[in-house]
C-alpha cells in the first residue's frame, strides 16, 4: 500500500500556494534528481533494488550506494496521472484476477507496457527486489510475480506482525538475525561492496533528525485552525521519508524546512493549503483511516477542503513509519533499530492497536469525526474496518463515516456517491455542533 | 482416463462411514466438540483457522484442535455481513455469524495462522469481539532456515503452549509430545493411502467421498480420524468397478474457504475424476511423517517438519525454487491431465498466485481451465458446463484449447 505522491508531476491545477512553498519546491527537486539517478544507474554502476515503503530499510540501501525504486509510488503515480486504468486492464488481460490488489496490477501493467517512469524515461530493471515483508500479505505475491519478470534475487525480510498487541524480544531477535545473515549479505552482493556500518549509524543519525522535524508537523494540527491537513496535505509531507531519502540531508533540510513553513503558518494563524490556495474557515477537524484514492485525488480533497474539513490526522500517512508514538532510529542499535522500525508500522499492528491509535488521534487532535475510506485492493487496511468503525464510536463519542473507493482503480471511484456521503456526513456534524451549542 | 466407476447402491460398503463423516463435517455447533469435552473434563478445544497449524502441538498438551472452515452453504448470514465490505471473502463471514450466534462457544480458543491480511486482521477482530476467549495470531515463518525462521518458530509455539497452559491445558511433556506427534503421523499415513487409492482406483474413491473422510477429521482426535480414514479406505476397496470414462483432473486453490460439496460433485458430474486437490491441505501440510526419535525435542521436530516439508501453496513463499514447479510434479505424480483452479472470490493469496501457476502449466503443456466460487455459492451450471468443455476438450485434443 503505502505511499506518497512525491514523485508525481504536479498537475497544473494544483499549481497553487502549496507548489509554491519552498519546501515543496525541494521536494521537487529532490524527486527529479532521484529520477535522473535512475535513468543512469547503469552507467553509472550503481545497483537498484525495487523495495515496498512499509518496512523499508532505505539507510540501509543508501548505505550501500543502491538506488531504491518502490512499485507502490510508481503505481500510485500512474493513478494521479490517469494511466492506471489502462495499466490494470493490461494485467487482467493476461490473466491477474479483477478481484485482487490494483497496486499490483497496474505496477505490472506499467512494466509490460515499458516500464516508463513519470519523468518519461525508462526505469531501470532491479539488481535485487528487497522484500520487506511488513504489514501486508500480497508484498510477498506482489514480488513473487516480478522475481518472474525479471529473474533477479530477492531478499526477504519476513516481519512478524504484532498479533498480540506488542513486540517480543523474539520476534525482534528474528528480525535482527535475518538482516544479519541473509538480508545484508544479500544486498552486499547485488550493490558490489560491504556495509560500513559508521556509515549507516550516520545516515540513521539523519532519519532521527528528520523524524523529529516531521512529528512537529503533525503535531501542529493540534492548533486551531490546524496550519496542515494530515491526510491530503499529509501525503505530500511524508514523500521523502517513505521513499528514497531517509537518512539524507536533502531529507534534513526538507523536514526543517516544512517544519518553519508550517511553524510560520500558526503564527498566522493560518489553515492549510488546499488545491485551491489558503483553506476557508475551518469548520470541522477530522480523522481519517485508509489510503486516499489517487485517480481523483484532487476531486476527493476538494469535496473536503470546500467545506471547510481539515484532516487534523490520519493512519495512511504512518505506514511507512508510526513516529509520533515514540519512536525514532537509533544510530547506536543500526540493525536494532531498523528492527523496531519494521515491527512498528502502522499496517503490522493489529487490529486493537490501530483502533487505539486513531481514538489517541481523536481525543489529541480534538476531531470532530473521523471517516473511512475503505479500498477495495487492500485487504490489510480493510478487512476490519467496519469494526473498527463501531469501537471507535464507542470509545469515543465522536461520529464516524465511511465511504468505500480504490487506490488506483478510476472503476471503483463513485464521484458522485462519494460527493453525497461525505455532504450527508459533514452535514451531520454540522447538526451535532448545532445541537451541542444550542 | 479413468474407465470404471464405484456403483452407488445402497449396497455400497463404505455408506455407513461415510454418514458419520458427513455428520461430523456438517456439524457447524460443534456437538462432537461438546461431548468431548464432557469427556474429557478440563481439557480445551482450541478452533484454528486454515490452513495448517501443527495440531500435534495441541493434542500434546490435552487440547482438541477444531478446524474453522466457516460455514460453507448452511449458514444463513445476519449478522457477518456487517462486519464486512462485499469485496472481502466469505468465510470471516460465516465464521463470525457462528461465534456469534454461539455455535462456537465450546472452543475456549482460536488460533489465526499467517496465511492471508483477512484472516490475520481477524485475529484482532477476535481478540475485540471476544476479550474473555484466548485468540491469537500465528506467524508462520517465511524463512526457512532451522536457525533462523525455525528459532522464531520453535518460539513462538512455546508461547502458544505457556499462554494455553496458564488457560488449564496440560503442562508441556515432551513424551506426551512425541505420542502427539506419532499419532499425527498415523493419521498422516492413512490419509496417504486414501490419496494413493483415489489416484490408482479414483473409480473407488470420489473426490467428493475422500472429501468428507478427510474434512471430518477437523475435530477428532488423530487417532480417532486415523481409524475413520482406515476405516473408510477398506470399505471402499470391497466397492465394484464400473466402466465409466474421465479425465484426470488437479484442483488447486481452495486451500481456506471451501467449495460446497455440491461444486466438487457437479466437477465429478462434468466428467472430471480429482484425483488430488488441496481442499484439506491443513490436514497434508507436511509431506511425510515428523519425525522425532526418542530423544529428538519434539517442538524442533514439528518446526523442522514445516520447513522442510511444507507443501508449496500460496502462502507459503518460494524462496529459491520455480514457483509451480511444484504443481507440475504434482501433476506428473497424480497422473493428471489438467488443473481445474477453484478460488475463492477475492481469496488474494490463490488469485495472485495462479497466474504463475498458469505459467508453469503453459511451460510444461499442462491444460488448465480457472473458476471462482464462494462458499455458499448455490447455483453450478455454468460451473458445470465449463468444467464439461473443459473435460471435453481434453478428452479430445489433450488440451484446453
Ligand atoms: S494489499 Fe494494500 S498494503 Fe498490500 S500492496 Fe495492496 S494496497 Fe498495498
Ligand atoms: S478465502 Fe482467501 S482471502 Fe479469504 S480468508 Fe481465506 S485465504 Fe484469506
Amino acid at each position: 500500500m503505502t505511499t506518497t505522491p512525491t514523485h508525481i508531476t504536479r498537475p497544473r491545477e494544483v499549481d497553487t500556494e502549496a507548489a509554491k512553498d519552498d519546501s515543496q519546491l525541494r521536494q521537487k527537486q529532490m524527486i527529479s534528481g532521484h529520477f535522473d539517478k535512475l535513468a543512469t544507474a547503469k552507467e553509472d554502476g550503481r545497483a537498484v533494488a525495487y523495495t515496498f515503503v512499509p518496512g523499508n530499510l532505505t539507510e540501509l540501501m543508501l548505505a550501500l550506494d543502491m538506488l531504491p525504486v518502490l512499485p507502490e509510488i510508481n503505481a500510485l503515480q500512474s493513478g494521479m496521472r490517469k494511466l492506471s486504468g489502462n495499466y490494470i486492464t493490461e494485467a487482467e488481460k493476461l490473466g491477474h484476477s479483477e478481484d485482487v490488489c490494483t497496486y499490483v496490477k497496474c505496477d505490472i501493467g506499467m512494466m509490460k507496457s515499458g516500464n516508463i517512469g513519470p519523468t518519461g524515461t525508462k526505469l531501470p530493471d532491479p539488481n535485487i527486489l528487497l522484500l520487506s515483508y511488513t504489514g501486508c500479505f500480497t508484498f510477498m505475491k506482489w514480488f513473487e510475480l516480478l522475481k518472474e519478470e525479471y529473474n533477479c534475487p530477492v531478499a526477504m525480510l519476513h516481519v512478524p506482525y504484532q498479533g498480540d498487541g506488542h513486540i517480543t524480544p523474539e520476534m525482534r531477535t528474528y528480525v535482527i538475525e535475518q538482516l544479519e545473515r541473509e538480508v545484508i549479505p544479500a544486498l552486499e552482493k547485488a550493490a558490489g561492496k560491504k556495509l560500513d556500518l559508521d556509515r549507516l549509524s550516520d545516515l540513521l543519525e539523519r532519519s532521527r533528525k528528520a523524524e523529529d522535524d516531521l512529528v512537529a508537523v503533525w503535531e501542529s494540527a493540534q492548533n486551531t485552525p490546524s496550519p496542515i491537513d494530515g491526510y491530503f496535505g499529509g501525503v505530500y509531507y511524508i514523500g521523502p521519508i517513505f521513499s528514497a531519502f531517509r537518512g539524507t540531508q536533502d531529507a534534513c533540510d526538507y523536514y526543517a524546512m516544512l517544519r518553519r513553513e508550517v511553524e510560520q503558518r500558526v503564527k498566522e494563524g493560518k489553515g492549510p493549503v488546499t488545491p485551491d490556495g489558503d483553506a476557508p474557515e475551518e469548520k470541522y477537524r477530522l480523522v481519517v483511516e485508509g489510503p486516499p484514492n489517487w485517480t481523483n485525488f484532487f476531486d476527493f480533497w476538494r469535496m473536503f477542503s470546500r467545506e471547510g474539513a481539515t484532516v487534523v490526522s490520519s493512519t495512511y500517512t504512518r505506514v511507512g513509519g508510526l513516529y509520533d508514538t515514540g519512536f525514532r532510529h537509533d544510530p547506536k542499535d543500526p540493525l536494532g533499530t531498523l528492527a523496531d522500525y519494521c515491527l512498528g508500522c502502522y499496517t503490522n499492528l493489529n487490529l486493537p492497536m490501530r483502533t487505539k491509535l486513531l481514538a489517541s488521534y481523536i481525543e489529541k487532535y480534538k476531531a470532530d469525526g473521523f471517516l473511512i475510506n475503505s479500498v477495495k485492493s487492500c485487504n490489510s487496511f480493510s478487512a476490519g474496518q467496519l469494526l473498527m468503525l463501531r469501537e471507535l464510536e464507542r470509545k469515543t463519542g465522536v461520529p464516524g463515516g465511511f465511504i468505500e473507493s480504490d487506490l488506483v482503480d478510476p472503476r471503483y471511484f463513485g464521484k458522485a456517491n462519494i460527493e453525497n456521503r461525505v455532504q450527508s456526513y459533514l452535514q451531520m456534524l454540522e447538526a451535532r455542533k448545532s445541537r451541542a451549542s444550542a | 482416463m479413468t474407465h470404471h466407476e464405484a456403483e452407488n447402491t445402497t449396497n455400497d460398503p463404505a455408506s455407513a462411514v461415510l454418514e458419520r463423516a458427513r455428520h461430523f463435517v456438517d456439524d457447524l455447533t460443534l456437538t462432537e466438540v461438546v461431548r468431548w469435552k464432557k469427556d474429557h473434563p478440563g481439557q480445551l478445544a482450541v478452533g484454528y483457522m486454515p490452513i495448517y497449524v501443527p495440531r500435534p502441538m495441541l493434542e500434546g498438551i490435552g487440547c482438541l484442535p477444531v478446524a474453522m472452515f466457516g460455514g460453507g452453504d448452511q449458514v444463513d448470514i445476519i449478522k457477518g455481513d456487517s462486519f464486512y465490505q462485499s469485496y472481502i471473502c466469505h468465510i470471516p463471514r460465516s465464521t463470525l455469524e457462528l461465534a456469534l450466534n454461539g455455535s462456537l462457544d465450546s472452543l475456549d480458543g482460536v488460533l489465526f495462522p499467517s496465511i492471508c491480511d483477512v484472516i490475520r486482521n481477524l485475529s484482532g477482530m477476535w481478540q475485540m469481539l471476544f476479550p474473555e476467549k484466548y485468540a491469537s495470531y500465528v506467524d508462520l515463518p517465511q524463512n526457512f532456515d532451522p536457525e533462523l525462521g525455525g528459532k522464531f518458530y520453535v518460539n513462538d509455539m512455546a508461547r502458544i503452549l505457556r499462554d494455553l497452559t496458564a488457560r488449564g491445558a496440560w503442562k508441556y511433556d515432551a513424551d506426551k509430545m512425541r505420542a502427539a506427534i506419532a499419532a499425527e503421523n498415523s493419521r498422516r499415513a492413512a490419509l496417504k493411502e486414501l490419496d494413493t487409492l483415489r489416484v490408482k482406483e479414483p473409480f473407488r474413491v470420489r473426490a467428493s467421498e475422500a472429501y468428507l473422510v478427510a474434512r471430518a477429521g477437523g475435530l477428532l482426535e488423530a487417532a480417532a480420524h486415523e481409524k475413520l480414514v482406515r476405516e473408510f479406505v477398506a470399505a471402499a476397496k470391497q466397492r465394484a468397478p464400473r466402466v465409466y470414462d474421465n479425465v484426470r483432473v488437479l484442483v488447486r486453490g481452495s486451500f481456506c474457504e471451501q467449495p460446497p460439496l455440491g461444486l466438487i460433485k457437479t466437477l465429478e458430474a462434468a466428467g472430471c475424476d480429482i484425483v488430488d486437490d488441496d481442499f484439506q491441505l491443513g490436514l497434508r501440510y507436511i509431506d511425510g511423517d515428523i519425525e522425532c526419535g526418542p530423544s529428538d525435542d519434539p517442538m524442533r521436530a514439528i518446526a523442522t517438519a514445516f520447513l522442510r516439508r511444507g507443501q508449496a501453496t500460496a502462502s507459503r513463499y518460494i524462496a529459491d525454487e520455480e514457483k509451480g514447479a511444484a504443481l507440475v510434479q504434482s501433476v506428473r505424480q497424480v497422473e493428471a491431465e489438467g488443473v481445474i483452479f477453484a478460488a475463492a472470490s477475492f481469496c488474494d493469496p490463490a488469485l495472485l498466485d495462479q497466474p504463475m501457476l498458469e505459467a508453469a502449466l503453459d511451460r510444461a503443456k499442462i491444460p488448465h481451465t480457472s473458476l471462482k466460487f464462494a462458499e455458499n455459492t448455490g447455483q453450478f451450471q455454468v460451473i458445470r458446463e465449463q468444467a464439461g468443455a473443459f473435460s471435453d476438450a481434453v478428452k479430445l485434443w489433450g488440451s484446453a484449447a
